[in-house]
């Protein structure tokens, strides 16, 4: 019998300390092998096939122009204290392309656990997770090429931007959290119903909560319903935030970034479980 | 135009892009005949019988089918043949008796006619009960007899059955060659059947044509194409596995080698059954001792091995596997 | 068995083929319900967050519900190009094209007995959006016979586009391809007069694109019979485009079915 606290002792010693802090490195540059590759994957289909990237790209400066161009008669209206029509809707258009960015990711999980691909990845895996970290970081890679054009678009096309460097590195923080909380709903979702055909249960309830914030005019001009659910609704307060970064006169930042990386946070837990209940399926 | 039940066609190419899928095939099929059109995926079958129905002009060539040409008298064509082609092609949200009620109705059959004669049909095929079930709820064999029930509706003269029992199981498969028999022996119907299964050849038709890369290679009765063959096929296992290259030696002195692939050596034997003795002698002689011996009568597996030079079930593989173009009917637009 | 007929005539190929139309379409809810209801939000939302629009000087109306009202009439119509043509998409995929074809069906009975189903949702949808506007509190300039000629109007642009999904179904034979030219028609449709009047838009290039887009004059159209009355020139230009685009696809998806159906 051995003697109490040899084991201890054993454990302890520097070549044990060693071996487990060797082995603790292997298992995350394992973990971040499998993301990696799951990643550069996800972003070499969507450079092959335009088809795949195109919407997300396209449908931002299509709103951006549908919404600054067609309303910018809006700006003008008592009441409207924003400093450029064209600023506020950028806002609203970035904050809502991070959104559906995430969303558009779930389609590639949908398609991967339609074609049956999801699985073999989660059986070469040793830590699914690893798997569902990739796609959140084609995600967010994703997002950011899109950010880049429709920016440098909505510049060239004459938008002015009153905030400072910093307050647009808070405004591309504000969308970058928005992108991994919806994109953790996303795989939530995907990984819950594992199927393409289940792309409306993402999109839907997406499509709501964005709708449903102060997208044509600010908070003090909406009248009827909506007015109520924007004061409650937690997306107004990350596009009222967004907004006054643009405009160089930040208000309620923090409170914004709280909201958002809560939602994200709890969006984690969201997905980590329907991660277990893919892996429980098969 | 004289009408009659039969067809027949001279020359008939069908050149899609760089494929020649039909390559110059001349038939003929008589009235009240079943034909079997037998050979591989890709082989062009299915071109073949896209063309006799008018969905599909000849790049070359000229057909009649019925009594009309597919060229001038397509609508004529279209009058007398029933199709059953090779997807069942239904739509899912339509029950049997609706799809009777519309293939009837675009024939111009009264409403009357249509539900007498499709109610008919039905029952005919088995189907009396599912027939107000919507066509999504159907088994693959199911599907299959809703077709063949839709491709009567309008008593056609002669009928299209493009790989009718791909897919379906052993008691379905039966079911519709019963079924089809009794089309042409006891009600005249001429059949015009594409497979790849040389046994429904076999057992269905009363004379089969095997079409391969496009052309036709072989015609006549199946008894007639195998009696050219003649000769039995002699296939032995060694008991020892590592004596299987003795056998085939053995085994080659009586004959022409044939392609085996499971560990056996086969021949066709050159002077037929008569020549088993001296075989068992020879193996016997050189010391070579064999687990199992079969003989078998010729196929016509064998005859498309003889006028092709590989097996239809290899030539299947091949074309499964992609190794020689998968036959597509390609629509021109 | 029957001996067959002969050639039906063109109005009995259409009845039956329009029977099919009109069956599959109330067969599917997935056709009938998002093409109701997804236009009725966009109709709740804009409304409402839109209605300090209507304090824009020279704003023709008070209300921007009865402004907005135009709109839904206008989605539905391209949900119609969408089901149309990924219908007969679908029947050349899986061949029921080809059983069709082996009839003695000729084009133009299919092209009518498709475009009923259209015209069968998009009397649906005028119902619901206009029973929806009327509950909600928008009244119509044009009273009950103006509902009449808004309906006329609302199926006269269900056909036009619903004749441009036939034309894209049947060139391409792809669902796929149909469904991409839903965020096409999507943007044509943003690209208009759908949230201001033309000559209160502000953006040149903007005002530009509206008054060249079709889409425009179908707008004003429909319009015009809720928030004005009785505007003969509004009216005009839109059952105009509205015929004018239905003649253009017809004749497009008339030659796409020639080259589809080579029986010979």
């Amino acid at each position: 019998m051995r003697e109490p606290g040899r084991r201890a002792r054993e454990e302890a010693s520097p070549g044990a300390r060693r071996e487990r802090a060797r082995l603790v490195s292997n298992r995350r540059s394992r973990y971040w092998s499998v993301a990696r590759t799951v990643a550069w994957r996800n972003l070499h289909l969507a450079m092959r096939s335009p088809a795949l990237l195109l919407p997300s790209l396209v449908f931002p400066l299509f709103f951006y122009m549908a919404f600054a161009g067609g309303l910018s008669t809006v700006g003008g209206l008592p009441g409207f204290d924003y400093y450029n029509y064209d600023a506020f809707q950028f806002v609203f258009v970035l904050l809502q392309s991070a959104a559906f960015g995430g969303v558009f990711i779930g389609f590639s999980i949908g398609a991967d656990f339609d074609s049956g691909f999801t699985r073999r990845l989660m059986l070469a895996a040793r830590d699914r997770s690893a798997v569902i970290a990739g796609y959140g970081i084609a995600a967010v890679v994703r997002a950011v090429l899109v950010w880049v054009v429709v920016f440098g678009i909505a510049l060239a096309t004459g938008m002015e931007v009153a905030g400072s460097g910093i307050d647009l590195v808070g405004l591309v923080g504000l969308a970058l959290v928005v992108n991994v909380a919806a994109f953790f709903f996303a795989a939530g979702v995907m990984t819950r119903l594992r199927t393409l055909q289940a792309a409306p249960a993402m999109q839907l309830p997406l499509f709501m909560i964005l709708m449903t914030a102060p997208i044509y005019v600010p908070r003090n001009l909406l009248e009827g319903w909506i007015s109520s659910v924007a004061k409650v609704n937690p997306f107004t307060a990350i596009v009222e935030a967004g907004r006054s970064l643009m405009a160089g006169d930040p208000f309620h930042v923090l409170l914004a970034f709280a909201a958002a990386a809560s939602g994200a946070a709890l969006l984690v837990i969201f997905s980590w479980r329907g991660l277990r209940k893919a892996e429980a399926a098969g | 135009m004289e009408a009659s039940n039969g067809i027949r066609a001279e020359g008939l190419v069908r050149q899609f892009k760089n494929v020649r899928a039909v390559d110059g095939i001349d038939l003929e099929v008589r009235p009240g005949e079943i034909y079997g059109f037998l050979g591989p995926n890709g082989a062009g079958k299915s071109t073949t019988v896209h063309m006799l129905t008018t969905l599909l002009p000849p790049t070359e060539g000229t057909a009649t089918v019925g009594g009309y040409d597919i060229l001038s008298d397509g609508a004529a064509v279209r009058d007398v043949i029933g199709v059953a082609l090779q997807d069942a092609a239904l739509d899912q949200l339509l029950t049997g008796r609706e799809h009777m009620k519309l293939q009837g109705g675009l024939h111009g059959l009264s409403p009357e006619e249509i539900a007498d004669g499709g109610d008919a049909l039905l029952e005919r095929v088995g189907l009396s009960e599912a027939a107000d079930r919507r066509v999504g709820t159907y088994s693959g064999g199911m599907k299959r007899r809703l077709d063949l029930a839709l491709a009567l509706i309008h008593s056609p003269r002669l009928l299209f059955l493009d790989e009718p029992t791909t897919g379906l199981d052993v008691q379905s498969r039966a079911a519709l060659w019963d079924e089809v028999s009794g089309l042409a022996h006891r009600d005249g119907v001429t059949v015009f059947l594409t497979t790849q299964y040389l046994e429904e050849a076999d057992a269905l038709a009363d004379r089969v044509g095997i079409i391969h890369q496009g052309k036709l290679v072989a015609e006549g009765t199946p008894a007639a194409l195998k009696a050219q063959i003649g000769r039995p096929t002699l296939e032995a296992v060694p008991a020892d596995p590592s004596q299987v290259e003795r056998l085939e030696a053995v085994l080659s002195r009586f004959g022409d080698p044939l392609p085996v692939t499971n560990g056996s050596a086969a021949v066709r034997l050159s002077d037929g059954t008569e020549e088993l003795a001296d075989v068992v002698r020879g193996l016997d002689g050189e010391g070579v001792k064999v687990a199992d011996l079969q003989v078998h009568a010729p196929t016509l597996d064998d005859v498309f091995l003889a006028k092709t030079g590989r097996s239809l079930e290899g030539a299947r593989e091949e074309a499964d596997t992609g190794e020689h173009p998968t036959e597509q009917v390609e629509s021109p637009a | 068995m029957t001996a067959a007929a002969g050639t039906p005539a063109l109005r009995t190929q259409a009845r039956y083929l329009a029977w099919r139309s009109v069956i599959r379409t109330i067969r599917q809810p997935i056709v009938i319900v998002p093409p109701l209801v997804f236009p009725l939000f966009l109709l709740a939302i804009n409304a409402s967050g839109l209605s300090a629009a209507t304090n824009i000087p020279d704003f023709p109306t008070s209300s921007y519900l009865a402004f907005a009202l135009a709109f839904p009439f206008m989605q539905g119509s391209i949900f119609a190009t969408n089901t149309a043509g990924t219908n007969i998409a679908e029947d050349i995929g899986n061949g029921f094209f080809n059983r069709l074809a082996l009839t003695p069906m000729s084009g133009p009975s299919l092209l009518v007995g498709q475009l009923t189903g259209v015209l069968l949702i998009g009397t649906l949808q005028a119902a619901a959006f206009l029973a929806a506007g009327l509950a909600a509190g928008a009244s119509l300039e044009s009273g009950v016979l103006g509902a009449l000629v808004l309906f006329a109007l609302s199926l006269s642009i269900a056909a036009a586009f619903g004749a441009i999904g036939l034309f894209a179904g049947l060139r391409t034979g792809s669902s796929e391809a149909v469904q991409g030219l839903f965020p096409l028609m999507f943007i044509l449709l943003f690209l208009s007069s759908a949230s201001l009047p033309r000559d209160l838009i502000s953006s040149d290039w903007f005002r530009t694109v509206a008054t060249i887009n079709p889409v425009s004059y179908l707008i004003e159209g429909l319009r015009s019979l809720i928030i004005m009355g009785w505007d003969a020139e509004a009216l005009a230009l839109g059952f105009g485009v509205a015929a004018a685009i239905f003649v253009v696809a017809l004749w497009a998806a008339t030659r796409a079915l020639r080259d589809r159906l080579v029986r010979t």
